[in-house]
């Protein structure tokens, strides 16, 4: 059973003149950790504000455990729990005030639902006597989510858990998502990092407002329309642009250590020409082999 | 990339009361060199850099940036250097045109210089026709890249960027490097923070701090040969989960 539904929503700002989000069709089925990877201005956010009612969409219909967003906006915003990509806590309140306020807001207490949130509670524990707006920004994380949890939720909403953090903090806040999953709770997470994809169940790929595929992360991957390679030289900013200048190569991209390609015509002898052009051209420990894309790679081809 | 060294520090330290946000730091970067200075949240990058641009006064140690003085020559410091982060980019209010003529007002450039400097810019950017836009209406990526080349306008020995391409998309991102690329090749020192470990590999030499201390420091592939790690992504989880601060 679907848990989140989206049907047709449109939403425009400025008059119409800005089509944040266009046409959006998606479900999430209950219990699900599913990902909207997109970069800023996608439309990540207006979804999750629609969702979470505190947006009217212009048109379409679009429903969370059933409640319709419109008519049952009451019943969505007592059953759901919602972490903005903005600090949204009360900073002049400690940690646990503000946990306490929040868990009071839901008629529930602290006690009742503590085993939901015992694990990432326990880590701004020392701190709970210091003011929300005091915290550094990987604890202001664990607190938004531990008051979101605080009246266990059926489904979590988190926008952008993980900007801005570092690669160690955002593998720990990973790791939360998949013992609260475990819980049964149904997860929807947005992030503009596109590794974290493959750490969802599905995954949605939104730009510009618009969805471009959604599937599995294997699938998408397997989607990819043509064969793969990374390539690497000891000049890679050179390799780059004489790899661009090349009429046999038909997409090029940098990809940290190595420089991802695509061929024009794509056969064994295609390879050999270019590692050979590659050697006139006086590169040198060139290195070419053939690979599965990531989730960028195949973002990057869907943008085209 | 030359010998010729832009930055310079010995045993830089910034202590805010019993807390040393930067301890004795110590390294060199070189004219035209992209310099990764990358470190956990907390680790204490942010403080560092504003010593590094003349905002904050070191506790103590020694460092020269563009050959002026930490302590003594910061307004020297603060013409030579250009600054750009994620937050701050540019004048909402202002047109596109508007924004490069005020900041390369503040830095001093001629009337003559400035109406130069324009249009190469607005035709390098191919942002003919949004010259007259409010900078507010633009995407984000755009907005980006017309803050990068605002912070280079006065051609600065060194520009400093802290997480450029936090939330742009794959290939805006992509198209930052190339004008991170083209500015090194031009001489201006880049130093960049960022939390893209596949970025860390298009830097020349990469900086890792934990807990205030430069814990390692060396060319992306010399890093991964040191701690057997297959991508810097790995070399980074290596050091930086050892850590005992966790702040921002």
């Amino acid at each position: 059973m679907a848990d989140v539904e989206l049907h047709n929503i449109v939403k425009t700002y400025n008059k119409g003149k800005v089509k944040a989000v266009n046409d959006v069709s998606f479900s999430v089925n209950e219990g699900e950790l599913f990902g909207l990877i997109g970069a800023d201005g996608a439309g990540k956010t207006s979804i999750f504000r629609i969702l979470t009612t505190l947006l009217l969409p212009d048109s379409g219909n679009a429903s969370v455990s059933g409640f319709d967003v419109i008519k049952d906006y009451k019943n969505i915003r007592s059953s759901v729990g919602y972490m903005p990509g903005k600090f949204s806590l009360y900073q002049d309140l400690s940690v646990e005030e503000n946990l306490n306020f929040f868990a009071s807001v839901f008629n529930t207490s602290v006690k009742e639902n503590y085993d939901l949130i015992k694990d990432i509670y326990v880590q701004i524990e020392p701190f709970k006597d210091r003011r929300a707006g005091k915290l550094s920004g990987g604890m202001k994380q664990k607190l938004a989510l531990c008051c979101a949890l605080i009246h266990r939720p059926k489904v979590l909403f988190l926008d952008e858990p993980t900007t801005g953090v570092d690669t160690v903090s955002r593998k720990e806040f990973w790791e939360m998502l998949k013992r609260l999953k475990q819980q049964g709770i149904t997860i929807l997470v947005s992030t503009p990092y596109m590794d974290e994809a493959t750490l969802c169940e599905r995954i949605a790929l939104i730009q510009n407002g618009k969805i471009l595929s959604i599937d599995t992360p294997d699938e998408i991957v397997k989607q990819f329309p043509e064969n793969l390679f990374a390539v690497k030289a000891n000049d890679m900013s050179k390799l780059l642009n004489d790899l661009r200048k090349n009429n046999e190569i038909k997409t090029c991209n940098a990809f940290g250590e190595f420089h991802h390609i695509t061929f024009q015509n794509d056969n064994e002898n295609s390879h050999n020409e270019l590692i050979h052009i590659l050697q006139k051209a006086n590169h040198q420990n060139i290195e070419l082999k053939h690979i599965t894309p990531s989730i960028e790679d195949c973002f990057i081809k869907l943008m085209n | 990339m030359t010998n010729e060294t832009v930055i310079k520090t010995d045993k830089l330290t910034k202590r805010f009361g019993d807390f040393i946000a930067t301890n004795e730091i110590t390294f060199e970067v070189y004219a035209g060199e992209i310099f990764g200075f990358l470190g956990a949240n907390g680790a204490g990058k942010t403080t560092a850099m504003k010593m590094l641009c003349g905002l904050s006064t070191p506790s103590s140690g020694n460092a020269t940036i563009a050959g002026f003085d930490i302590y003594k020559q910061t307004e020297e410091i603060k013409k030579n250097i250009g600054y750009m982060s994620q937050k701050f980019s540019l004048y909402e209010d202002l047109t596109v045109l508007e924004n490069i003529q005020f900041f390369g007002g503040i830095y001093g450039l001629t009337d003559k210089q400035l109406k130069a400097k324009s249009n190469q810019l607005i035709e390098t950017l191919g942002m003919q026709n949004e010259a007259k836009k409010l900078v507010a209406s633009l995407p984000l990526g755009w907005k980006q890249k017309l803050a990068f080349s605002v912070a280079i306008l006065h051609e600065p020995k060194i520009v400093f960027l802290d997480e450029p391409t936090g939330g742009v998309d794959p290939i805006v991102r992509r198209q930052f490097w190339d004008l991170i690329y083209s500015a090194a090749d031009r001489g201006i020192t880049i130093f960049v923070t960022t939390h893209y470990m596949d970025e860390a590999e298009y830097c020349n030499r990469v900086s890792m701090m934990v807990d205030g201390v430069i814990k390692a420091l060396d060319t992306p592939d010399n890093l991964k040969k040191q701690f057997s790690a297959s991508s810097m992504d790995d070399v980074f989880f290596e050091l930086a989960r050892g850590a005992k601060r966790k702040a921002d």
